[in-house]
């Protein structure tokens, strides 16, 4: 049987599926969401039915927490429980293939400021999905701050669910600068438009957008009830007397994004500069393992779909189906990797954020690790990497298992932070759970097992 | 749909997770930290942070941003770590 598995089923993973099942092979797209379309295309959960349609030979596994990845002969084996999220009645299920597609997407960065730990502080992300997903906004007067174009639509999502922007707080220049210069940077782009769009809802709600600007402190005893928004110099240090005070209920803070890379890493994917390594055709260092999307570094939607259909259709060839090289879907992706390149160089994270912080600034949420707990643990004992850093200052060893403050932490040690991501459980899941002995489907064929194979076009 | 919070009565809709039902009716917080003992809520809000645990029909560390509520759904607030009951 000719059959591959897809997890994430945002742009990439839906491209991945969709193309590999084109070329005749069945698909298990594996998804966390209970709708398609992960981050980026979240649908309104309260809506019925699905925006997005696959093809019939792709089973839509929803709902579902990918908690390890375990090489097996000519291939891997895929470990889900399936249901309610963290819910004792999930029911287990392993599935076998000997070619994998890797879309898990990204999550927000969020770096910590005094205050970032009171409710009322959320990701960007968090306004985003909370908005279109569930119609609620995360706060009355909202500040919007961080880096990147994603601060747009974020901003004009929370006015969308009734939600007053109070201001945008963009560190680095203006987004506006690359809206004026469409021949330069944003050529080739097609979500220009997009962009300007959300220029003008945002105009149009006399939303104040400023630049090199950054909210560095959240105040209030229980809940936010104000922010302290600075301008920053060129290398993100607030200018001493531009503090202003703003009454905010809720803050949005996103400076980028990270990759979740723990399931690469557990399929032994080569990781260079934060980022899975990838072939022309999205193969990975690991045979039968293609990755798409913003594993193999931030670009977007589109360039996110683009290298999903690379991806689905090597997949399919690996597992034995007659694949042409998708020489379109790789021309775009050579087209969107130049953008996203200059895209991330226009919105960096400067390190002047570490002047944000005082002493008792929490760094590591879970954990509760200050500021002075990480820098005395740094100082005291000798910290080589990621292992020693987390036994010797507790950071990143709770739940979330460095998730949010791994990169943090790794740079305010001076830390290569990669191993933040080195997480054998990739989900948490209860003792019972890891327990319970799971049904495995569709062991690979013995015949198959120990041929290796590379799709080169 | 109907659900409880710390006992008391709340309205939900299908396909609304327990985040969603909070936020709607402004609560902000519902659990508080092991060391300091201090409010979270949501943060993340798609299911990476861990910080919006919550206790659902006595389990704990449920996260809140990522369960769909159910007919008849007991959530409770969390304090500190806690133990299934």
């Amino acid at each position: 049987m000719r059959r591959i598995v897809v997890i994430g089923a945002g742009p990439a993973g839906m491209a991945a599926a969709s193309a590999a099942a084109l070329h005749g092979v069945d698909v298990v797209l594996i998804d966390a969401g209970a709708k398609l379309g992960g981050q980026y295309f979240r649908q309104d959960a309260l809506a019925a039915g699905d925006r997005f349609t696959l093809p019939r030979n792709v089973e839509h596994v929803a709902s579902a927490a990918v908690w390890a990845i375990e090489p097996v002969d000519g291939g891997h084996r895929v470990h889900l429980r399936i249901g309610p999220a963290d819910g004792p009645d999930r029911r287990g299920r392993a599935v076998e293939a000997r070619a994998l597609v890797l879309a898990t997407g990204a999550y927000d960065r969020a770096l910590p400021f005094p205050g970032w730990d009171l409710p009322g502080v959320f990701t960007a992300g968090a306004a985003q999905a909370l908005a279109k997903g569930q119609g609620v906004a995360v706060g009355d007067r909202v500040v919007v701050g961080g880096t990147g174009p994603f601060l747009l639509p974020v901003a004009a999502s929370l006015i969308g669910a009734g939600a007053r922007v109070v201001e945008v707080a963009e560190a680095n220049a203006a987004v506006t600068g690359w809206l004026g210069n469409p021949v330069g940077a944003l050529a080739g782009w097609s979500k220009g438009g997009e962009l300007v769009r959300y220029a003008g809802t945002l105009a149009r709600h006399r939303v104040p957008y400023r630049s090199r600007s950054a909210v560095i402190e959240a105040h209030g005893s229980d809940v936010v009830e104000s922010v302290t928004v600075a301008r920053l110099d060129a290398l993100w240090n607030p200018v001493q007397g531009s503090e202003r005070r703003l009454e905010a209920d809720a803050v949005a803070v996103g400076f980028g994004f990270t990759p979740q890379l723990e399931l690469a890493l557990a399929a032994r994917c080569r990781v260079e500069d934060g980022f899975v390594v990838v072939d022309a055709a999205q193969g990975t260092s690991a045979p039968g393992v293609f990755a798409a999307g913003e594993l193999t570094g931030i670009g977007g939607a589109d360039l996110a779909a683009s290298e999903g259909a690379v991806a689905g259709a090597a997949a399919a060839k690996f597992v034995g189906a007659a694949v042409e090289p998708p020489v379109r879907a790789m021309a775009r992706v050579r087209s969107g990797r130049r953008f996203a390149a200059a895209l991330n160089a226009a919105y960096p994270v400067r390190s002047g954020w570490h002047d944000w912080l005082r002493d008792d600034t929490i760094v590591c949420r879970c954990e509760e690790i200050t500021k002075r707990a990480l820098y005395r643990a740094v100082d005291e004992r000798d910290v080589g990497g990621v292992r020693s850093l987390k036994l010797v200052s507790g950071a990143g060893l709770g739940l979330c298992q460095g998730r949010v403050c791994g990169r943090n932490v790794a740079e305010l040690a001076g830390v290569d932070g990669t191993g933040f991501a080195k997480r054998p459980i990739a989900s948490p899941i209860r003792l019972a759970e890891l327990a319970e002995e799971e049904p495995v489907e569709t062991p690979i064929d013995a015949e198959e097992s120990g041929r290796v194979l590379g799709v080169e076009y | 749909m109907r659900v409880r919070f710390d006992g008391v009565e709340v309205e939900a809709q299908e396909g609304q997770t327990v985040a969603g039902v909070l936020l709607a009716k402004g609560i902000r917080s519902w659990r508080t930290t092991r060391g300091g003992d201090r409010p979270r809520g949501l943060f993340c809000g798609i299911g990476v942070c861990f910080d919006c645990l919550v206790s659902v029909n006595g389990v704990p560390d449920v996260r809140a941003c990522q369960r769909v509520v159910a007919e008849g759904d007991e959530i409770r607030t969390q304090a500190g770590a806690e133990l299934p009951s």
